[in-house]
């Protein structure tokens, strides 16, 4: 889990303190393979793809799934960043920072554009993802890879290519990096 | 510390360098496709302007509009004040219809602080430029332009440090230059203040810079010359030096624009008296004239400073 996510989970100021261990690194890095065969497949190779990574915890998941398709296809697969704090429907409610960068390069306008992040939770990032990608153009769709579905959703709103499916209480936390993945809680 | 942004001089470095960062990303935001995103939505911000000022003022109403926030433009000349109503009523009613923040500029000083204490924490009061005292969007944008050119963009840990900044004109009637002042001494840059006798403020001592009457003895050191927008009245009735002879000593002409170093940079907070503060030919052609930079990084800071103080849930401190 990235240092904003962190800090923004309450109890404001907590650590997070892990419980079990739920991938190891060769697991997460089995899942991303699988799921970027899964993105060759369901989209027929790579034209027109193109992997935003939802700031801050997709960003290092979407340069490794990146750079397993170059391997796979051959093919140099676009990346931008995009940062939803500023499209998030919490503003007001709790404390927002859009700290990280945007960075999207291209028109999306006609691509097929797979959104990128580390855990699929309540599902508003995601809501607010889709908001922010329609100032940069009109994809021809959006698909949503994540390493872990932790379920609670809030929203119509479903992920296209999954790592792991984990059950976990709404208190817990997951930290997931290329390391692996951690379930746990934020402690005072 | 608090929910109103009112002199640079409340800020310490640290809550400088988080709003100059911020600015960061509202800078790539006004350069999207669609620059505008919903951060605000629901918000309403009411510009109440004593001064005449086009473009502070254009520039708070973009920087809401672009983050969806509603605009409340309260004209102070055909207002109620016109008819009586005391400043401190008008401010209630403004409050009464549920505004989020009063963007004021005032010809007295400290006239915004003290309408920020005085609604307290229900609203944002945020200073647009009051009497000679402070500008705090002005040096923020500023002081965002110089670390963008010399840096590429703020980042986390803005800095002046290693620059030299001259500050040129009426030093004693400016708001700009005691804001700039606190800016860039706070990122750490040396400042020498460079004025005709006169117009160097009494208390000019108690500032963190350097004084001259001499600008060019002091030009080759300089590594940005900040030109200040003078009033020729002003100068002329208290400094007693006439436009030509202003011009002829602090004026940035085509032969003293010959002399800097091509990466010297110049600024200025518009609107230019063409042929006085600069001449024509150094705005139009020389490299290195921010002034239109720092028009449009104004839109930025001020984006950066309504979505601190509106939106982010989170005090400036």
């Amino acid at each position: 889990m990235a240092d904003r996510e962190r800090r923004m989970t309450p109890p404001y100021g907590g650590v997070f303190v892990a419980r079990t261990t739920v991938l190891d690194a060769a697991q997460v890095r089995r899942a991303l393979t699988r799921i970027s065969h899964e993105i060759i497949e369901r989209n027929q190779g790579l034209e027109d793809v193109v992997l935003v990574a939802l700031q801050t915890g997709g960003v290092e998941i979407a340069q490794l799934i990146a750079r397993m398709m170059f391997e796979i296809d051959d093919v140099d697969v676009p990346i931008g960043t995009l940062d939803v704090a500023l499209y998030r429907d919490d503003i007001g409610l709790r404390p927002v920072m859009p700290e990280a960068e945007t960075d999207i390069q291209i028109d999306l306008g006609g691509k097929i554009v797979v959104l990128v992040d580390d855990v699929l939770f309540t599902g508003r990032t995601i809501r607010a993802a889709l908001d922010a990608l329609t100032d940069f153009g009109r994809p021809r769709a959006v698909q949503l890879a994540v390493v872990i579905d932790r379920g609670h959703r809030e929203l119509p709103i479903r992920p296209d290519f999954v790592g792991k499916n984990l059950p976990t209480r709404r208190d817990e936390v997951v930290d997931v990096n290329l390391e692996g993945v951690l379930l746990g809680e934020m402690r005072k | 510390m608090s929910n109103h942004l009112i002199d640079l001089k409340d800020l310490d470095t640290e809550a400088m360098r988080e709003l100059l960062h911020l600015t960061d990303r509202f800078v790539e935001v006004c350069q999207r496709p669609i620059p505008k995103v919903p951060a605000l939505r629901g918000r309403t911000v009411a510009l109440i302007f004593f001064e005449d000022s086009t473009r502070t003022r254009m520039s708070f109403d973009l920087a809401a509009k672009r983050l969806s926030a509603d605009v409340l433009d309260f004209p102070t000349h055909t207002s109620s004040l016109s008819k009586g109503e005391s400043l401190q009523d008008t401010v209630e009613t403004i409050r009464a219809f549920g505004v989020d923040a009063l963007v004021i500029r005032h010809g007295s000083g400290g006239l915004p602080g003290d309408i920020a204490e005085a609604v307290g924490e229900t609203i944002s009061v945020i200073n647009a430029g009051d009497g000679l005292n402070a500008h705090p969007t002005q040096g923020l944008l500023d002081a965002y332009t110089l670390c963008q050119h010399f840096n590429g963009a703020a980042g986390t840990q803005a800095s002046l440090s290693g620059l030299h900044v001259g500050i040129v004109g009426d030093i004693k009637h400016s708001r700009v230059a005691r804001t700039d002042v606190a800016a860039y001494s706070s990122l750490g840059a040396k400042i020498t203040v460079v004025a005709p006798e006169a117009l160097v403020p009494d208390d000019v001592s108690e500032w963190p810079v350097a004084v001259s009457n001499d600008l060019d003895a002091v030009l080759p050191d300089l590594d940005v010359v900040g030109l200040l927008r003078i009033q020729k009245e002003r100068i002329t009735d208290d400094s007693l030096i006439s436009i030509d002879d202003y011009i002829d000593r602090y004026g940035m002409t085509e032969s003293r624009a010959d002399k800097l170093r091509t990466e010297v940079v110049i600024t200025h907070p518009g609107p230019v008296n063409r042929g006085i503060e600069i001449a024509d030919a150094v705005l139009d052609k020389r490299p290195n004239v921010l002034v239109q930079q720092q028009v449009t990084n104004g839109v930025a800071v001020r984006m950066a400073v309504l979505f601190r103080l509106l939106g982010s849930g989170i005090e400036i401190d």
